[in-house]
């Protein structure tokens, strides 16, 4: 039995002013073990991550427990056996690549950083190990890496870097803070199995902080799963998430979509129409002319019938926001047409007001889709102003209705955006968007920004919705795993153009183009095969490490294996 | 980087090119003969007609503006009306008094306000934190000629310690110009550190904020490094350009501070040509403070890389 | 991620400080155009250079003329010729800077080319060239001091204009079917609001300050009317014989600026959290 590596024995932790955030956190974490602390917004998880280092942000603090390092209680250190202990026995990633590296710093310089206060070599062997290293993270160039600044590398490369960063003094705890959230999902396995390898070749623990629990139950050993700040189930991976005990665990788990029965095709004249559409952005203006447009839609067409979902898939740049935003003709176009019901709705002024009568969006970011000087009576009501048959009695009768559809009650009209959480705000969104009962809803990206459980509510009362209305629907997201929950057809789009489309089944079991393998891939799924817990793949591609530590396989782009749903309990 | 440099000074030449343009415009706003304008009731006819021939009056506006801002590229100010001396020569000369007392104010300031809202910002809500705040907002609130008339009321009069009329240079004599200009100097600095601590630490606050910090101490660093190594370069940009602004600021404003101590700067120059209506010094004047106060802009500007590289990008 | 749960009693101190000055200045002003102990205007040689005693509270000026008096008249000059211009400054400067950012395109090019033009004159360099030509008297500084300012308000407010546009329930209300005049009346005015009233406080210190300046350099509002300004300016002769002269005047324009700087301070801790939601 060995000790264990770092020991956090219940630990609270509170504002200065008495609040609590953390009640009573008990865990281990032995060496070269992987650990997942698994929560959604609000769970304390991060606060827990940060106290290990006494990396609290101002106003927050420890207010009982103890956390101990192979023994030693951290709190008894005094400043500067601390500062010895961070970075040098204990690593740290973060979530936002973006802003993690100083912008105004060479990255070769802050490499070396942690390099020098821990260890005792010289300049030389500074840059031999951080080139190394470099070229281990499959950075390419690394000299010339040394010398360049943060903005130059995209998110996946810094995320590479921080690692390369943090594993140079070789530490023995690794702890990672939602370290892929803000990656593309493709990026985002790349990083994760870099991350474990690293692990695994030095012999580092990683306490690995997530909302994400079906990438945690693929890379880690044990998991801890919190709610409101207090730990409510912990357990083996394989055992909590084929048997949990906890109803939250169990709510957690539910909340990883699903796939559901295909529904038959929808029949009848398409809703919206588009033909060989592109959208050009306009080059940065220079000095003398203008650089060269960038693409960003390059002839894509496609059909969405009344009572359907078609939804488009790609990684950050595929272009599918701005085939969103043509459609519905917030951006020009370059090329192409977009039919509604039929005719050009931009022909004249009439048609396009039954085109935007006809049709709603909704947005990405719950705080930003909504005038936080309105309250959600007069949000939800204002697509009503151009509507002439109704009075104004009518209307707010309609207003009501549309909260009751989204789960929202009366007393939500007087209340303002700032006073509703992310879930709630979302809701008003889609009221706003069905309260004209239109024929056509492009969602743009409405889950992402909120919590697991959070999402599937929503995605659940997108379907409802069009169940009860019949609507026409464009789902736009990079998360596959909600595609496959709501979407009919799936387009697959890469560098503004389409390269597969069908119908979900086939696309996500079948996949015919590389691109579309590879996102699959990326995808992990639940799957309970055989005695030994392991996990099923999508469409082959990387594996990641099995529960004996096997190395990973390299690019399998075979037959994809059928996840058994899991059996999450009753 | 050499782009973004050249299309920086690109883009102040159109800004110059109109600043000219409002000068112009400006003086010419006076009703009346301009030539009578530039050279005062008391000049004779022979002079006004030669005045008008050089001035293009009989020309369309656009042409004699040309003609104007030919002069001005040669350093032909035209002629003050009340010395008779050549405007330009007369500007440059009280500029340098002004500019001695600005920058070795603006400088002072900064070497003292940028560190203390460093550390304020660093030590949030804690005592130092509180004075820095508190001396600031009270500095920042007393004008700059109510200070130096009280200091000049307190160490010139009462004390005796430091000349209270006119001016000498350091350049003649060093430490009797040194003397001179003490108060001056002290006045602006009081009047300045305010502000420039009070931005200093708002910057700070804000990237203290930011993930690298906390990475930065989860590396191990010392709060001393994390401070100067990592906060300071992204946080002085704002400062940086607070800087600028003061500079150009205190060109004209440093008139109430030269009227207080009878000191012969630009900002007096151009206020007792608005008296006595000299018109070439008040325009030369404006056209040379605006000019400056755009160089001086553009060069803010193009040190910005140093603590924003993705701006040269 | 947890709020930092910080003491803030501060400003509410800051608030409560500066809602205090600033209100001692309206009640001066208010007081000084309605009545005053001594007419300000009034010459006394008798009393002249009197130090501050129970006739005059804080004394005489070389006429005999009672500080207090003058003091109260000056702060209502000080403070409508504040108001004034801050109104103007801040009602022509939004309009032009809502329009300007929202519309782009050419509009927008050439306002900003003279805005730009008109902001490389610094401080208060405009007002005195302006004043130059318009000759000093109230109406010239209010008019100077507003063309003055405006550049700072329609920078400040296109600005603010240019981020709204970007945010996704300006686009929601586009697609609503509202026309551009709609979204702009109804959605992006109103978010203006927050950053233009802590806009608004700050100028009106700026202006105050360069009205007392320009007064200082008797390019204000001309004698024997007083203004603070001035009256500081008039005691630089006597300030060793009779300092109160210097004292009183320049302290009020202290306490007025501290008072403004605080409620500004409080107002942004108040409305930017906010905001930034």
């Amino acid at each position: 039995m060995s000790a264990a590596l770092l020991s956090v024995d219940r630990l609270s932790i509170g504002t200065a002013s008495g609040l609590p955030l953390v009640r009573d956190v008990s865990f281990d974490l032995a060496a070269g073990e992987i650990v997942a602390v698994v929560g959604e917004s609000g769970s304390g998880k991060t606060m827990v991550s940060r106290a290990v280092l006494d990396l609290l942000p101002p106003g927050v603090v420890r207010t009982g427990g103890a956390i101990r390092l192979a023994g030693i209680d951290l709190a008894r250190l005094d400043r500067n056996a601390m500062r010895k202990v961070r970075g040098g026995a204990v690593g740290m990633v973060f979530q936002e690549p973006m802003t993690s590296l100083n912008p105004a710093m060479p990255v070769g310089r802050q490499l070396e950083e942690a390099l020098r206060l821990h260890t005792g070599c010289n300049r030389g062997e500074r840059r031999r190990r951080i080139l190394a290293m470099l070229e281990r993270v499959a950075i390419p160039d690394p000299e010339r890496c040394l010398a360049a600044y943060p903005h130059e590398f995209s998110g996946g490369m810094r995320q590479r870097i921080m690692l390369a960063s943090v594993m140079l003094p070789k530490p023995k705890l690794l702890i990672a803070d939602e370290p892929t959230t803000a990656l593309d999902a493709v990026v985002q396995a790349e990083v994760m199995a870099l991350m474990a390898e690293l692990a695994r070749e030095n012999g580092t623990a990683v306490l690995l902080v997530s909302h994400d629990l079906s990438m945690v139950a693929h890379f880690a050993r044990r998991v801890v799963v919190m709610q409101a700040g207090a730990v409510v189930e912990q357990g083996a991976t394989e055992a909590l998430l084929l048997s949990p005990q906890h109803p939250y665990t169990r709510r957690l788990l539910e909340a990883l979509p699903r796939r559901g029965p295909a529904r038959p095709p929808a029949d009848g004249p398409p809703v919206v129409e588009v033909r060989d559409l592109v959208v050009d952005y306009a080059g940065r203006r220079r000095l003398v002319g203008r650089a060269a447009a960038k693409r960003a839609v390059d002839g894509v067409s496609l059909v969405v019938r009344p009572g359907e979902t078609v939804a488009i898939v790609g990684g950050s740049g595929s272009g599918k926001t701005s085939l969103g935003k043509a459609i519905i003709g917030l951006v020009p176009t370059a090329g192409g047409a977009v039919l509604f019901r039929g005719t050009d709705p931009f022909a004249d002024r009439r048609r396009l007001l039954d085109f935007r009568l006809g049709s709603q969006v909704v947005f990405q970011d719950p705080y930003s889709s909504l005038d936080p000087r309105m309250r959600v009576g007069a949000i939800v009501g204002e697509p009503l102003r151009h509507d002439a048959g109704l009075s104004a009695r009518q209307k707010q009768a309609r207003v009501v209705e549309a909260l009751a559809d989204v789960g929202l009650d009366e007393g939500h009209l007087g209340r303002y955006p700032h006073q509703l959480s992310g879930g709630q705000r979302q809701r008003v969104a889609i009221a706003r968007a069905i309260v004209r009962r239109p024929a056509f809803v492009i969602a743009d990206e409405p889950v992402s920004a909120l919590d697991m459980t959070v999402q599937k509510q929503i995605l659940a009362l997108l379907a409802e919705l069009q169940a009860r209305y019949g609507f026409a629907c464009l789902f736009i997201s990079h998360d596959l795993a909600a595609v496959e929950q709501v979407a009919d057809r799936v387009l697959v789009m890469e560098h503004g153009r389409i390269v597969e489309e069908g119908p979900r089944d086939r696309v996500f079991d079948a996949p015919r183009h590389a691109y579309t393998r590879r996102l699959l891939s990326a995808m992990t799924v639940l799957g309970a095969v055989g005695d030994d817990f392991a996990l099923a793949r999508r469409g082959g591609g990387w594996s990641a490490a099995a529960a004996d530590g096997a190395p990973p396989a390299a690019g399998r782009g075979g037959a994809p294996e059928n996840p058994v749903a899991l059996a999450a309990g009753p | 980087m050499l782009r973004f440099v050249l299309v920086r000074i690109a883009s102040a030449l159109p800004t110059l090119f109109l600043v000219s343009v409002t000068v112009f415009v400006l003086i010419r706003l006076m009703p009346g003969d301009p030539a009578l304008i530039m050279l005062g009731d008391l000049a004779d006819d022979r002079s006004l007609a030669d005045l008008r021939a050089a001035m293009g009056l009989d020309e369309p506006l656009p042409a004699q503006f040309l003609i104007w801002l030919g002069n001005v590229a040669e350093g032909d100010f035209g002629r003050s009306i009340s010395t008779n001396e050549p405007v330009f020569g007369l500007i440059l000369a009280r500029f340098a008094v002004s500019a001695t007392i600005v920058l070795a104010a603006v400088a002072l300031a900064a070497v003292v306000a940028v560190p203390a809202g460093m550390l304020a910002a660093w030590r949030q809500d804690g005592a130092l934190d509180f004075a820095v705040v508190g001396g600031a907002t009270l500095l920042l609130s007393v004008p700059s000629f109510w200070l130096g008339l009280l200091m000049l009321l307190l160490f010139g009069l009462k004390l005796g310690w430091l000349p209270v009329i006119g001016y000498v240079s350091p350049g003649q004599e060093l430490e009797r110009g040194l003397l001179y200009l003490v108060m001056p100097v002290a006045t602006l600095v009081l009047t300045e550190v305010g502000v420039i601590a009070r931005m200093a630490r708002a910057s700070t606050l804000e990237v203290l904020r930011l993930d690298y910090i906390t990475h930065a101490r989860a590396k191990g660093l010392s709060e001393g490094a994390v401070l100067w190594r990592h906060a300071f370069r992204n946080a002085f940009a704002p400062t940086w350009t607070l800087i600028g602004v003061i500079l150009g600021n205190l060109l004209g404003g440093i008139a109430v501070v030269e009227t207080v101590f009878t000191i012969p700067g630009l900002g007096r120059l151009l206020v007792d040509a608005i008296y006595a209506r000299d018109y070439p010094v008040i325009q030369g004047c404006l056209l040379f403070i605006a000019a400056l106060y755009v160089v001086i802009n553009l060069v803010v500007d193009l040190c910005y890389p140093l603590f924003d590289p993705t701006v040269a990008a | 991620m947890t709020t930092t749960a910080v003491p803030f009693r501060l400003p509410r101190a800051n608030a409560l400080v500066g809602g205090l000055l600033v209100g001692i200045l309206a009640l001066a002003a208010i007081v000084g155009l309605l009545w005053t102990p001594y007419d300000p205007l009034a010459i006394d040689f008798r009393a002249r250079l009197a130090p501050p005693g129970p006739a005059h509270w804080l004394g005489t000026d070389d006429f005999g003329r009672d500080v207090l008096s003058r003091l109260l008249a000056g702060a209502w000059t000080s403070a409508s010729i504040g108001v004034v211009t801050t109104a103007a400054a801040v009602a022509v400067g939004t309009l032009v800077g809502i329009l300007t950012g929202f519309l782009r395109g050419w509009v927008d090019r050439v306002v900003m080319a003279v805005n730009d033009t008109l902001l490389s004159f610094p401080g208060i360099l405009f007002a005195l060239g302006l004043l130059a030509v318009l000759g000093a008297n109230k109406w010239g500084i209010i008019l100077a001091l507003s063309l003055a300012y405006v550049p700072t308000v329609v920078r400040v407010v296109r600005a603010t204009v240019l981020s709204l546009r970007e945010r996704d329930f300006v686009a929601a209300s586009r697609i609503c079917g509202n026309s551009a005049l709609y979204t702009m009346a109804r959605h992006v005015a109103p978010n203006c609001i927050a950053p233009l009233i802590i806009l608004a406080t700050v100028m009106f210190g700026w202006i105050i300050l360069a009205e007392s300046a320009l007064s200082f350099l008797g390019l204000g509002v001309p004698p024997p009317a007083p203004t603070w300004g001035n009256m500081l300016a008039g005691s630089r002769p006597l300030i060793a014989q009779a300092p109160w002269l210097g004292i009183f005047p320049g302290l009020a324009i202290a306490l007025t600026l501290l008072g403004i700087n605080l409620l500004g301070d409080a107002l942004r801790d108040r409305l930017d959290p906010r905001m930034a939601r």
